[in-house]
């Protein structure tokens, strides 16, 4: 078990080097000119070009400059300055961080829950009004675009209903006394009810037909029938025996997915203005910010490589054929 | 009164061809302590026969009737609680391939405990040292550490010895094993078979032996029942069987088994392919593989009725006197074989 965890440490350690190393390079070559950016963009100052072009070392080789920003990123934890604002691109993502986090898990949590439920109680009756309903279900989550949903939504729940907000973020520990923003445990699950919703339906819609599938043919396995031959009543063999063997390929698709979904959020994020890593990555991309771009990737980066380590020793922990290896 | 008592069983399946009869008509019973030996081709109906006593169909597009008469009550039409509670604990059932029978995800001290807290209430801890007991019995090496251990870091043979465990773990009257052998080397064979030999004086369970190979069940059987196609063609007490076979399938069967003493380039065979059972064929199942088919085996289906011995139930219309010399013909060259 120790091996296999410092096994998949020194892996995500080299994965880490080179996707780091990958994005450095492909911002490199990018139309991209730093010093330009620094220096107020068309109206730069020759003085100020060669100021900055000096400071950063931006006529250094490549892989000096990748010495620079890697030796920035992990001996500092520093991901810049945004070019745009000048603000510290670790305070921006520090910010937007917690929006983007508070969608994502709550989304997985919610789609986890729609997913189980629905998939396990398709498995079980095949061919029913249920399993009928819940496989239009998936068509329509699969087949619609999040950005479509989100404003089917809103108009919905929010404009028409009446019963939710239709955008803005609300912080989960209290808003800035002074900003007049409702902020607050209940506001924040309140203004996220719709982005959950929205994010969640094509992940459900996916996990809903995964769990289906491995349900059933769970239960076409040998020792399902070893379970019902020794006398076990079908709930048991269902938690027992069935799902914890169903849902070992589910925890490795959701480790994969965080990164998918890390992308999805950007959707969802336009739709209802949350201030998240989505949005701040737009808003980078518009205004040629390419320190806050690569701070995101950076910082997304990172991320998924920490879930994926979870994931990894999760499913080690239920799975003990993994263990040993 | 019989343990088990079966009478005119019969399951089919409905496909989305038709329906298949997958068991046709199948009766015997079994006492106390007894062994009975189930012989027949992949698909004769031998499996399915033991998973409808067990209630192990799955149950969308099964159709049982017939009985199975367990200490006098009827396994078929049992409710499924009352079901369960006979199912591992008064009679169990050891599968076919222990690579895929035992959960992977649990160790086998878990599968085990959960085998004896399904039926009795006892502490972890009883059940643990029982487990431990059975794990001993069916001589796994090492046992108070491989109790820890999961199934994927067992040998095959190994496995078959943690099923058999398990199902010997509540003294059961009955073990049904469903071609427990087949799926191990020849070696392991041996070795699981005179395992269950040894149990069964120990445990002095009655087992049903669910087999293909008629070694086996010289063996280890008292009575047999050979199936053909969802059919019995042949029921007898073993030695009778394998002096007096009755039946030409049986004839077949006997014919092909390898010896190592027989100067023959090729093992004999059974001509032609076990017939579909969604269209099976007229008249005798077996007539259109069989080297004696007369006229009337293509038209009518002879009944399971008693040979010269009353005990000795065979389905075929030749004439006793064919039989007699074709069945002393078999047993010569075996013997000459032999030696």
């Amino acid at each position: 078990m120790v091996r296999y965890l410092i096994r998949r440490i020194l892996w995500a350690i080299l994965l880490f080097i080179i996707i780091t190393f990958v994005t450095f390079v492909i911002f490199f070559m990018g139309p991209n000119d730093p010093a330009r950016a620094q220096c107020g963009g068309d109206q730069a100052q020759a003085a100020c070009l060669k100021l900055v072009t000096e400071k950063y070392g931006l006529n250094k080789p490549l892989y000096v400059q990748y010495w620079y920003f890697f030796d920035r990123l992990v001996i500092h934890q520093n991901l810049g300055t945004s070019y745009a604002t000048g603000q510290s691109i670790n305070q921006a993502i520090g910010k937007a961080a917690p929006v983007t986090a508070s969608l994502v898990f709550g989304g997985a949590i919610l789609w986890m829950i729609i997913a189980l439920t629905v998939g396990v109680f398709s498995a079980l009756r095949p061919r029913s009004l249920l399993d009928r309903t819940a496989m239009v279900f998936v068509l329509i989550g699969i087949s619609a675009h999040p950005v479509w949903i989100g404003l089917i939504f809103e108009y919905v729940f929010g404009v028409k209903l009446g019963w939710t907000p239709i955008a803005n973020y609300a912080n989960f520990f209290g808003a800035p006394a002074d900003s007049g923003q409702p902020g607050g445990p209940w506001q924040w699950f309140y203004h996220m009810i719709l982005p959950w919703m929205t994010f969640s339906l094509l992940f459900a819609a996916l996990y809903v037909r995964m769990i289906r599938a491995n349900v059933m043919e769970t239960q076409n396995e040998d020792f399902v029938r070893t379970a019902r031959a020794k006398g076990a009543p079908e709930n048991r063999i269902l938690v027992s025996h069935v799902l914890r063997n169903a849902l070992l390929p589910v925890v490795t698709m959701l480790g994969m997915d965080i990164g998918v979904a890390l992308g999805g959020a950007v959707f969802t994020e336009s739709v209802y203005q949350l201030p998240g890593l989505g949005r701040s990555l737009i808003i980078g991309v518009q205004a040629n910010d390419f320190a806050m771009v690569q701070g995101v990737v950076v910082f997304a980066t990172i991320a998924i490589l920490f879930f994926n380590l979870i994931v990894d020793v999760l499913y080690a922990w239920i799975d003990p054929r993994i263990r040993l290896t | 009164m019989a343990l088990l008592e079966v009478n005119d069983l019969k399951t089919s399946f409905r496909t989305e061809d038709g329906v298949v009869g997958a068991v046709d008509g199948v009766s015997f019973s079994i006492e106390k302590g007894q062994t009975l030996g189930i012989v027949g081709e992949s698909g004769s109906g031998k499996s399915v026969t033991c998973l409808t006593i067990m209630g192990l169909n799955a149950k969308r597009n099964t159709i049982s009737s017939g009985e199975a008469l367990w200490k006098g009550r009827n396994l078929l039409t049992m409710k499924p609680k009352e079901l369960r509670e006979i199912r591992g604990n008064e009679i169990s059932m050891i599968f076919q391939d222990p690579m895929t029978s035992l959960n992977p995800v649990h160790t086998i001290g878990r599968q085990l405990e959960e085998a004896i807290t399904l039926h009795r209430d006892v502490t972890k801890k009883v059940a643990r040292a029982r487990a431990l007991e059975l794990l001993k019995a069916v001589g796994i090496p090492r046992a108070e550490q491989r109790i820890d251990d999961y199934p994927h870091q067992f040998s095959g043979g190994m496995r078959q010895r943690v099923m058999i465990a398990m199902a010997l773990i509540n003294d059961p009257d009955v073990l049904i094993a469903d071609e427990p052998t087949t799926a191990l080397d020849v070696t392991t064979q041996a070795q699981i078979l005179a395992l269950m030999k040894r149990l069964q004086e120990d445990f002095g369970s009655a087992i049903i032996m669910i087999t293909h190979d008629l070694g086996v069940v010289a063996e280890i059987a008292d009575d047999v029942v050979v199936m053909y196609a969802a059919n019995v063609v042949e029921q007898a007490e073993v030695h009778d069987l394998f002096n007096r076979p009755q039946h030409p399938y049986t004839w077949g069967l006997m014919g092909s088994l390898p010896r190592l003493e027989a100067d023959v380039e090729r093992l004999t065979q059974i001509p032609g392919q076990p017939p579909s059972l969604l269209r099976p064929p007229s008249g005798c199942r077996f007539h259109p593989r069989c080297p004696y088919v007369m006229e009337v085996c293509k038209t009518s289906y002879p009944a399971l009725e008693p040979s010269r011995d009353p005990d000795h139930l065979q389905r075929c219309w030749l004439d006793q006197e064919t039989k007699d010399r074709e069945a002393a013909k078999l047993l010569e060259t075996t013997m000459a074989e032999a030696g």
